[in-house]
């Protein structure tokens, strides 16, 4: 569908807004509510709001399916990777070693209530991040899938 | 004669429900202790400020796990719905 200028004028203006929202909530998913699913989810929302306002032929030169895979895919590997990394380095399937050991995301945290710093968590914004990709390729390859058979109609 | 008959079976039944749901105890349950623990121990075990995230990816983060697969094996279902039919190949209808 190609809709009027007004409807792709503003989703113009809005999806990268979402990308960013999307994008802040996944990064600190170990700080606010929030997390990978919701964050993956509110990307996802951007790219809708381009296949909505766009024709599919158009949007899919720069929104690839293939792309929207190798997201989902990776994001699953990344989240068994660190599993597997947690179980070799520390003796459990997804042991946190990363959390309060001074490397990356390895600040430890005061008891109590206190805003915190993104530096923190350990493996928690690993996780996050693996699921958001995975959470934006795959809602987007469901979208990319149904809206791929929908028929153009020149007015 | 039947509907009011269907009627009246289907308020007796509601009432006998909420008439048990109303008796059962809301807001006190029995044991608090797993709780207490995420609460105690969320910030120096898995150093996470928000401890919902603390016990989705870290204390229970196979569940997590299990969830992102079940995502995945829905795309894949979605995919095989969608599929590009094969040259020669036509839709079935019943």
């Amino acid at each position: 569908m190609n809709m009027t200028k007004i409807v792709r004028t503003t989703a113009d203006l809005f999806y990268p807004f979402c990308l960013v929202f999307g994008l802040y909530v996944v990064l600190h998913g170990h700080l606010t509510p929030g997390g990978g699913f919701q964050g993956g989810a509110v990307m996802a929302t951007g790219a809708a709001l381009l296949l909505v306002s766009r024709r599919y032929e158009d949007i899919t030169r720069s929104l690839r399916q293939n792309t929207m895979k190798l997201c989902e895919a990776v994001g699953l590997l990344m989240f068994i990777t660190a599993g597997l990394a947690g179980l070799f380095a520390g003796g459990a399937f997804l042991y946190n070693g990363l959390a309060g050991a001074g490397g990356l995301f390895g600040e430890p945290v005061a008891f109590g209530a206190n805003p915190g710093g993104l530096n923190t968590a350990g493996l928690i914004p690993l996780l996050n991040i693996a699921v958001g990709i995975e959470v934006l390729g795959g809602l987007t390859v469901i979208l990319l899938y149904m809206l791929s058979g929908v028929k153009e109609t020149e007015p | 004669m039947r509907t009011a008959l269907f009627t009246a079976i289907l308020l007796i039944l509601l009432a006998g429900f909420l008439q048990v749901a109303v008796g059962l105890p809301f807001g006190k349950p029995a044991r608090t202790d797993m709780d207490d623990y995420f609460l105690a121990h969320a910030q120096d075990q898995a150093a996470a400020n928000n401890v919902v995230t603390s016990v989705v990816f870290d204390f229970r983060g196979f569940d997590t796990l299990g969830e992102a697969t079940v995502l995945f094996t829905a795309v894949l279902g979605v995919g095989m719905m969608f599929r590009k039919l094969k040259p020669g190949e036509e839709y079935e209808h019943d």
